[in-house]
């Protein structure tokens, strides 16, 4: 009955909360007296129940339920928090990803997680039977085939619960049913009145009969606290008004009820009977006045009812103000959808089309000489900006949902190592594309693991050292020059230099004449098959591993290196560009071709001739006082057409703290730089990061900085290698 | 999803078989509205109803208080077991005033609005 779309977001939503809850019970682990902490895993368990309920999945009903009778008594402060019963609710948290997992693939469950969620509730069980008092109470409640039983009652007693729903239109069309709801509160009590409001409902002609127009007020008898009640509803809140008194609430909270009723049709009077503020006695006295003062008929009853004293004058007001206040709740709730990623792409793949065909039409406009179209044009172009960055901004993300998943991988890790570990998260708030995010988390787990099993050292050790028994390992991030930068830093025992660099010489990874940086020493552990670990664990120091994160972060277009001091800790810095799909370039010519260089990198352009002079060796200038290395990109690339140009600029680029000067023909302006894949033809070129196709339909070859700059360097060193050799 | 029988359909009656819900309120709702202007006295026989949900008891309403707008009479017949279930848990039961009986169609005649 219910369509996948929906069964599709009771899976991203049970995600969502199975998210929430693993970062609480982490929470309640480290700090184990936290009530609302506690609080918000029982509801997170209770939210998954009730959609599970709805969706009629047995499994996740049953296993949810014995969870929450376990969540229920420690919320009570029956059973104590342990961190057994953490270590057992993490447990019973992985049942539940992998039951939904299930959900979401309509896979049947195999034996043997049936039989693993068994055993958990069997675990949990034990929790409960301590008492044993209500045993009752754990048989698993048949949420979505109960059977209502119906009382009628003559008084609104105020002996319980009073629940207004006023549903919003798109209820049906989103594939709920009100009536289930009402099944499923008698899951949790009984309903002793139930008034279905018909009120809405327009006359015949205007009526829409996929747009749901229906309320009910339910005076409804149960022990459940208000939380459970009220998260009965979470599937449909954001559609759906609700408000629950409980028993005896006092006159102020019956006025704040009065005031956020939507009902406009119906007279003021029966909604004070309906919110048991009025008995229907009292109403029926005041239309008989009503009726005995003809000459005067179109009284408005609230002005009755006060002049009789049955209502304080604050309450009529309130049910006077409702209208007004409806508009304004309208105005505030969904503020957030959800997209689908997919269309998120389309949208940036067609911005980036019209990027192009913007360029070709200014490039014609400005042919064309007419400065009309130049100048709309230019407008354009300008909105079609603003259209690239904001459809940019909606791919952001925020790194901190990558970030938090650690704390779950930081805790089982020090377990399984016997470590005490802390993760400070700090810069969560950084955005950035998500479909960065969504390849940065592979290699971002294997720096943690890495650096929890050879950074961190082990308690004693630390200890002798002078140092805190519990490791700290920090994740940061902020933004840098047009990119994102990531750290991943540890308090541990830092690199060791020597064993290092004597790994490397005997691998013959560098020669033992080669006068190494410390920088380039460290950078040396990212090479392929390098590791320095004495044992071997299961979870790192086989050797493979730092070259495979280099290689995935270079393949976002990325960069990573790394700093230590023994004895201290080390840091690994990971550079990743803001986005991957469309970028501010600078457009430089080189012979008869086109080259982009990333604008964010450009730091300035300078004349050769003015800065170079004649001296020198053509590989360094003086840049005001300071030291920059340059290369003729015409070298580089070795461009032979074109004939060579009088005055040859310098383009100085700057990444990750080193700056460089790329020589180059002529300087073209900005470009709007839609960054089109290379084949696999060109993968073994590191200098270029991929193309673009220019306004002219020529292509353009987008310079990657990065790595052009390590293959200058990786050059030079070899150039000096062989005339340090020559001159030996 | 079929709704309305075509061969049982006759001036003053509609027999509404299948889904009486959200998928079928659209098109239910032009039928009721089209039986309602050319009958004085509508039977609405819902004996063939096997799923109803919220949208169809609203559909209901708006036929019934249409009906009652216009000076009319629609009869509701045939109830089955989740109708009874629906009206009961919406206590709604009064407002139709319909005989709550689980016979199929029996005989029109007797039976009060």
């Amino acid at each position: 009955m219910i369509p996948d779309e929906y069964l599709q977001t009771f899976v991203v939503e049970c995600r969502e909360l199975l998210e929430q809850m693993e970062d609480a019970l982490l929470i309640v682990e480290q700090a184990a007296d936290a009530p609302e902490i506690i609080n918000a895993i029982f509801r997170a368990a209770h939210t998954i129940k009730g959609s599970a309920g709805m969706f009629g999945l047995d499994s996740v009903v049953t296993f949810t339920h014995a969870v929450e009778s376990v969540l229920d008594r420690v919320r009570s402060g029956e059973v104590a928090m342990t961190s057994v019963l953490v270590g057992l609710f993490i447990k019973a948290h992985d049942h539940l990803k992998v039951l939904i997992d299930h959900v979401a693939e309509g896979s049947q469950l195999p034996s043997e997680i049936d039989s693993q969620g068994q055993r958990l509730i069997g675990e949990l069980g034990a929790y409960l039977n301590k008492t044993g008092a209500d045993q009752a109470e754990s048989a698993i409640p048949a949420v979505h085939r109960a059977k209502v039983e119906r009382e009628h009652s003559d008084a609104v007693g105020s002996d319980h619960w009073h629940i207004s729903l006023r549903f919003g239109p798109d209820v049906f069309r989103n594939g709920m049913d009100p009536f289930s709801f009402v099944r499923c509160l008698s899951s949790l009590g009984r309903i002793v009145h139930l008034e279905t409001l018909i009120d809405a409902i327009p006359a015949a002609e205007d009526m829409d009969p996929e747009t749901c127009y229906l309320g009910f007020e339910i005076s409804f008898s149960s022990n459940a606290d208000k939380v459970a009640i009220d998260s009965i509803f979470n599937f449909v809140r954001s559609d759906c008004l609700i408000r629950i008194l409980p028993p005896r609430s006092n006159a102020d909270e019956y006025r704040r009820l009065i005031q956020e009723l939507p009902e406009q049709e119906m007279r003021l009077g029966e909604i004070l009977v309906k919110c048991g503020t009025l008995t229907p006695e009292e109403l029926a006295g005041i239309l008989r006045f009503q009726a005995e003062q003809h000459d005067r008929p179109q009284r408005p009853i609230g002005e009755v009812l006060v002049e009789q004293q049955l209502v304080r004058s604050p309450v009529i007001e309130a049910a006077l103000e409702k209208q007004k206040q409806i508009k304004d709740n309208k105005k505030n709730e969904a503020n957030l959808i959800r997209v689908d990623a997919d269309k998120l792409d389309e949208l940036i793949n067609l911005v980036g089309e019209l990027i192009i065909a913007g360029a070709g039409t200014n490039l014609i406009a400005r042919r064309a000489k007419m400065a009309d179209l130049i100048e709309s044009t230019a407008t354009l172009s300008r909105l079609v900006e603003e259209v690239r960055d904001s459809a940019l901004a909606l791919r952001m993300v925020q790194i901190g949902g990558t970030f938090n998943r650690f704390q779950r991988v930081v805790r089982d890790v020090s377990k399984e190592l016997g470590k005490d570990i802390n993760l400070v998260i700090s810069g969560a708030e950084t955005e950035l594309d998500k479909t960065v995010v969504e390849k940065i988390g592979d290699p971002l787990t294997h720096l943690v693991r890495n650096a929890m099993d050879h950074g961190i050292e082990a308690a004693e050790l630390r200890l002798a050292r002078g140092k805190p028994a519990q490791g700290t390992l920090k994740l940061n991030a902020y933004h840098d020059a047009g990119s994102i930068v990531i750290e991943v830093s540890d308090d541990g025992g830092g690199l060791n230099k020597d064993k290092i660099l004597a790994k490397a010489i005997e691998r013959g990874l560098v020669t033992e004449a080669a006068n190494l940086t410390d920088q380039e020493i460290y950078n040396l552990i990212f090479e392929a098959g390098f590791s320095t670990a004495e044992a071997v664990s299961n979870l790192s120091g086989r050797g493979v591993g730092m070259d495979v994160v280099r290689r995935n972060i270079h393949a976002l277009r990325g960069s990573v290196d790394l700093d230590s001091a023994e004895g201290l800790g080390s840091t690994i810095r990971i550079r990743l560009p803001l986005t991957l799909a469309i970028i501010n370039g600078f457009m430089v010519g080189v012979g008869n071709a086109t080259y982009i260089i990333p604008l964010d990198m450009v730091v300035e352009c300078i004349e050769l001739k003015a800065w170079a002079g004649d001296e020198g060796d053509g590989h360094y200038l003086n840049l005001r006082g300071e030291v920059l290395p340059y290369q003729r990109m015409r070298d580089h690339f070795e461009v032979e057409d074109g004939a060579k140009v009088q005055r040859e600029n310098v383009v100085v680029v700057r990444y990750g703290g080193r700056k460089a000067g790329l020589v180059v023909d002529r300087l073209m302006g900005e470009f709007q730089t839609v960054i089109k894949p290379l084949g696999k033809l060109f993968k073994g070129e590191k200098s270029i990061g991929g193309f673009t196709i220019l306004g002219t339909g020529e292509v353009a070859l987008i310079v990657d900085v990065p790595g052009l700059m390590g293959q200058i360097e990786h050059e030079r060193a070899l150039g000096e290698v062989a005339v340090a050799s020559v001159s030996r | 999803m079929t709704n309305i029988d075509p061969n049982n359909q006759q001036d003053g009656r509609i027999v509404i078989n299948g889904e009486l819900s959200i998928y079928t309120a659209l098109e239910l709702k032009e039928k009721l509205l089209a039986g309602l202007s050319t009958a004085e006295e509508l039977e609405l026989d819902v004996s063939g109803v096997g799923e109803v949900d919220a949208a169809g008891l609203q559909l209901l309403v708006m036929a019934k208080q249409q009906a009652n707008a216009s000076g009319k009479v629609l009869r509701i017949t045939g109830h089955t077991p989740v109708i009874i279930e629906l009206l009961d848990l919406s206590g709604l039961a009064g407002f139709f005033g319909d005989p709550l009986l689980m016979v199929n169609n029996s005989n029109p005649e007797g039976q009060s609005i």
